[in-house]
């Protein structure tokens, strides 16, 4: 390894670092306002890296991982979803009791799996990448231990992520028998050069889909999503919510555009199918939910449905749009959901998660502020003008055109229809007269670390929404 | 720069107002009261702009009176341009005027969280006015989602009893319907791109795009149905009496007085500008939606027992009206609809105030209930005469004006819906007098203790037959506005007629 190469692996290692700097601090002294602040300066550290080397030539460090400006751009977007999540965690946790120390480990070791990810372009770095977070992640989920919906969920993360893992490694073995080689570009030489379908390849495409379509939850693999949406603590389901899905959706996105797979019409023919049911599904599912947190899990799945319909335009339109929409959407769905799980986390008491739409009733009234937070945050998830989701989903939409898909654009519009009543039902709830007899008692508990982070969120919210143009840009230059 | 204003004037105003609260609970209408007028007042900044003389040149875009372009997405082509013409300035006149009335109409109506009604209330109006004088595609949709969301806060917090239900009823028909519009407009673009290679969002750059008929086609009906829902016309017109029944007085006056005009405004501006072939070969069946829109709604009209229901199914009757102008496609049908917007937008507030007075004092809107009114609030009494004839359409007022010049204007496209559509001079009256019967003559029901209309309610029904018995007497000053425009959009389309 030269220097160069060193530099540019320099936002991994530093994060490795930061891991193993914690490790040592609770080893000697557990105190957790202290082992928060080491992680967040590790992080820091981390995106201060990142914007060292940012537009540095393309460096291949080793086989496995590549880093450029793509790879940078969203290592900094998963670190920064980090900070905030801890942010977050930092507060639901502070008053709790139990050995709350470790959380904050475990949330940089699926940053270090992240951004290993987001940057790999050999099947071994995707293997590694995505096991170092799913294995951070089931811990996380089961973090609450005492609660039994928590421990529940995440021995189902576990059994269905291992479940994915094992389709994940089929997938790989049968490409890696055909093509002999494990590195996405060298895959793609060899699928460009193939005169007909080579069915090997195909099978090992589609289960390599059906692995990651796992950990997207989309439908019909997403059965796992509500549960470990509504079990999980709140900032850690913010943490699988957008930290996981992102770095796995912008994995199969430079798989598919390095690997070729996108020259194979069959898997483009499979892909709408799955978004067209996973916009409907998840949009029908969330209409039935009570609960804010399985709403919001169902929501999310809708939403990786119409980042697909963006992500299948690539069969037809130039790569360029279609890396430019997926990521702004995936910034604008990130701010969105941290903000979303913040408002949640912030509500949470020790005692009960604010799941229930109760803990939303009158918040207008009772909490302005947080209350406008959270409807900015819905009519985000809607896609209305003045936040980033309309610019989101204007992208979505640009791209879906550009490839006429019609089709896929009439069931998103559909989707967004249905989506309507769920998120707007929770703004009537908190748009009611607040129940005094219940929550008179109940001080909110001193969060300003919380609050502090939701009013960035919402603040940059508003502004991508208004003005997106910087942020084109420089998604334009990646 | 003035046209920014007229938007940042009513939105600023309204964080202003939401403030105020905190200093005192009565700050909030005050304020309001106060931005509405720093806007009218720029509005009639606007009239003393207007030089007549320029429009006889007609041909290019002399009819624009102002103008303002900032560059916002370059990446797509979108700027914040803003234009004004005399269509615009007319139904920004009523927007503002409407404004007022429905300030006065919340006066005392409205009673918890003032601040933040009066807030929703400009935030509106800052959407309309945008919707009116957006001249780029992406920027008006931006306005016309951001309309969207006060009213149905309006609805949703401060309406009656089934408000909720009413609120998201309106809030899905209006956003799906937009979506399917926005789903045209991106196409559209990326259609333009195709001929030029450069984005453009700008309503005078896409007027120029050649389009293959039948995408044409499918593109006007994006257009058509987002416009059609908000006229509403019928079979989308579901969503309009449940939203103007559960909404509070002063929503309601914003409702049908200002954002139905919305859809009628983008029928004019876009739809048939941009697909005139498309537009042409479909007006038969524009113009029969119309035709059973006003009939349809009238017959409903008269089965309603529900004062606002009534009157809210009339509005659609109206609206009916205006459609069927707009796709008959001459000047007169399309004059015929400007006066009809603006007298409509003015009786049917004016209606809809005298019901919400009605139920502050009653606490009912069934006229069952009612029933010999006139022996005790003689004043309100009258003024529901006044406007229930208003809306039937009297010589000499302006509803009058706009249904004969749209009928004169529809007679000589089709003359059997026009015939049809006439039948609606019979239905009219019997709705509009069903409503005094029923609640104002005949012996009392009940010995209320009843207090007739305040000064202040006073003052706005005043204004309100003013202005009707203006447009029914004197509507040429009204036609001389919007003249320019119209001639113009109908140039665009002028290969078409022949």
């Amino acid at each position: 390894m030269n220097l160069a190469q060193l530099a540019a692996f320099s936002p991994v290692i530093s994060i490795s670092g930061a891991v193993l700097l914690v490790m040592l601090t609770i080893a000697v002294r557990r105190n957790f306002a202290l082992v928060s602040f080491i992680a967040g300066i590790g992080i820091l550290a981390s995106l201060s890296a990142v914007s060292v080397i940012w537009n540095h030539s393309p460096v291949q460090v080793t086989p496995l991982i590549r880093v450029d400006n793509y790879g940078l751009f969203y290592t900094a977007l998963v670190f920064i979803a980090g900070l905030a999540v801890m942010a977050f965690c930092y507060d639901y946790f502070k008053d709790r009791e139990g050995e709350n120390e470790e959380l904050l480990l475990l949330i940089l070791t699926a940053l270090l799996g992240a951004s290993v990810l987001v940057n790999s372009s050999h099947f071994a770095a995707f293997f590694i990448g995505l096991e170092t977070l799913s294995v951070s992640l089931f811990v996380l989920i089961g973090y609450s231990f005492e609660r039994p919906k928590s421990l529940e969920a995440a021995v189902k993360y576990l059994v269905l992520s291992g479940v994915s893992s094992a389709f994940l490694l089929m997938g790989m073995a049968l490409i890696y028998a055909q093509s002999g080689t494990l590195e996405f570009s060298g895959i793609g030489d060899y699928v460009a050069n193939q005169q007909a379908i080579d069915a090997m390849v195909l099978t090992g495409i589609i289960l390599i889909v059906a692995g990651l379509a796992f950990k997207l939850s989309l439908v019909p693999f997403h059965l796992w999503t509500p549960d470990v949406y509504e079990g999980a603590p709140a900032p850690v389901t913010a943490l699988v919510a957008t930290v996981s899905k992102g770095a796995v959706f912008v994995l199969l996105l430079r798989y598919f555009l390095t690997g070729g797979g996108y020259l194979y019409s069959s898997i483009l023919t499979v892909f709408s199918i799955i978004a067209g049911v996973t916009i409907l599904g998840g949009n029908l599912l969330a209409l039935l939910q009570t609960n804010v947190k399985r709403m919001l899990a169902y929501s999310s799945i809708a939403h990786m449905g119409y980042l697909l319909v963006a992500f299948i335009a690539l069969g037809s339109i130039a790569p360029k749009l279609v890396v430019e929409s997926v990521t702004f959407y995936l910034v604008a769905y990130l701010i969105t959901t941290l903000g979303a799980f913040g408002v949640v986390s912030i509500l949470s008491t020790i005692t009960t998660e604010a799941a229930e739409q109760s803990f939303y009733q009158g918040l207008f009234w009772r909490r302005p502020w947080l209350a406008a937070a959270f409807t900015l945050m819905l009519l985000s998830l809607v896609g209305i003008p003045l936040t980033a989701g309309f610019i989101g989903k204007f992208y979505i939409f640009a791209a879906g055109v550009d490839g006429r898909l019609w089709g896929l654009l009439l069931t998103l519009i559909i989707g967004s229809g249905l989506g309507l009543y769920y998120y707007l039902r929770i703004i009537v709830v908190m748009s009611m007269s607040p129940d005094l007899d219940t929550y008179e008692e109940d001080v909110p508990a001193r969060t300003w670390v919380s609050s502090a982070t939701l009013t960035v969120l919402t603040i940059l919210l508003v502004w991508l929404g208004i003005f997106p143009e910087r942020l084109i840009t420089l998604i334009q230059s990646l | 720069m003035i046209l920014f204003a007229l938007i940042a004037v009513l939105f600023f105003g309204g964080i202003a107002a939401w403030f105020s609260e905190r200093w005192s609970p009565d700050a909030p209408r005050w304020i309001s009261l106060l931005i509405l007028a720093v806007e009218a007042l720029l509005v009639f900044l606007q009239y003393s702009i207007i030089d007549p003389v320029d429009y006889m040149t007609a041909g290019g875009f002399t009819a624009w009176i102002a103008d303002l372009k900032w560059l916002w997405i370059p990446r797509f082509g979108i700027s914040f341009h803003l234009a004004m013409d005399g269509l615009s300035l007319l139904l920004i006149t009523l927007t503002v005027f409407l404004g007022f009335m429905a300030v006065s109409s919340s006066w005392s109506e409205i009673r918890n969280r003032q601040g933040f009604f009066f807030f929703n209330l400009l935030f509106c109006l800052a959407g309309t006015v945008g919707v009116f004088l957006a001249v780029d595609l992406f920027l008006f949709f931006f306005f016309w989602e951001v309309m969207i969301i006060p009213m149905y806060f309006l609805i949703s917090i401060w309406g009656h009893e089934k408000r909720t239900a009413a609120a998201i009823k309106f809030f899905i028909f209006t956003q799906v319907s937009g979506l399917l519009m926005l789903l045209a407009i991106v196409t559209l673009a990326l259609i333009y791109r195709g001929n030029t290679g450069i984005y453009s969002f700008d309503y005078f750059d896409l007027l120029e795009t050649t389009l293959a008929p039948d995408i044409a086609y499918w593109l006007m009906l994006g257009f058509f149905i987002a416009f059609t829902v908000k006229l509403p016309s019928v079979p989308f017109h579901t969503w309009l009496p449940d939203a103007h029944t559960q909404a509070p007085t002063g929503g309601s006056v914003i409702l049908a007085g200002v954002m139905l005009k919305t859809g009628a405004y983008g029928l004019l501006r876009f739809v048939i500008p941009l697909f005139p072939e498309a537009a042409h070969q479909f007006a038969p069946v524009a113009m029969t939606l119309g035709a059973v829109s006003v009939l349809y709604a009238a017959v409903m009209a008269f089965a309603q027992s529900d004062l606002k229901r009534l009157i809210a199914y009339t509005s659609v009757s109206h609206m009916g009206f205006i459609l069927l102008g707009i796709f008959s496609w001459n000047l007169l049908a399309l004059q015929g609809s400007v006066v009809t917007m603006l007298a409509h937008g003015i009786s049917a507030s004016a209606l809809f105030m005298i019901a919400g007075a009605l139920q502050q004092r009653l606490h009912t809107r069934e006229m069952g209930n009612m029933g010999g009114l006139w022996a005790k609030i003689p004043q309100l009494s009258a003024m529901t005469l006044f406007f229930a004839i208003a809306s039937l359409g009297l010589p000499g007022l302006g509803n009058f004006i706009g249904e004969f010049l749209v009928l004169l204007g529809a007679f000589k496209v089709n003359v059997v819906l026009t015939v049809l559509s006439a039948l609606v001079l019979i239905l009219a009256p019997v709705y509009a007098l069903i409503v005094l019967q029923k609640a104002f003559y005949g012996p009392l029901q009940q010995s209320y203790q009843l207090s007739d209309f305040g000064r202040r309610e006073r003052l706005s029904m005043m204004l309100l037959v003013l202005s009707t018995i203006w447009l029914g007497l004197h509507p040429q000053t009204v036609l001389n506005v919007a003249e320019p425009s119209l001639q113009q959009a109908m140039n665009c389309c002028q290969g078409i007629e022949q």
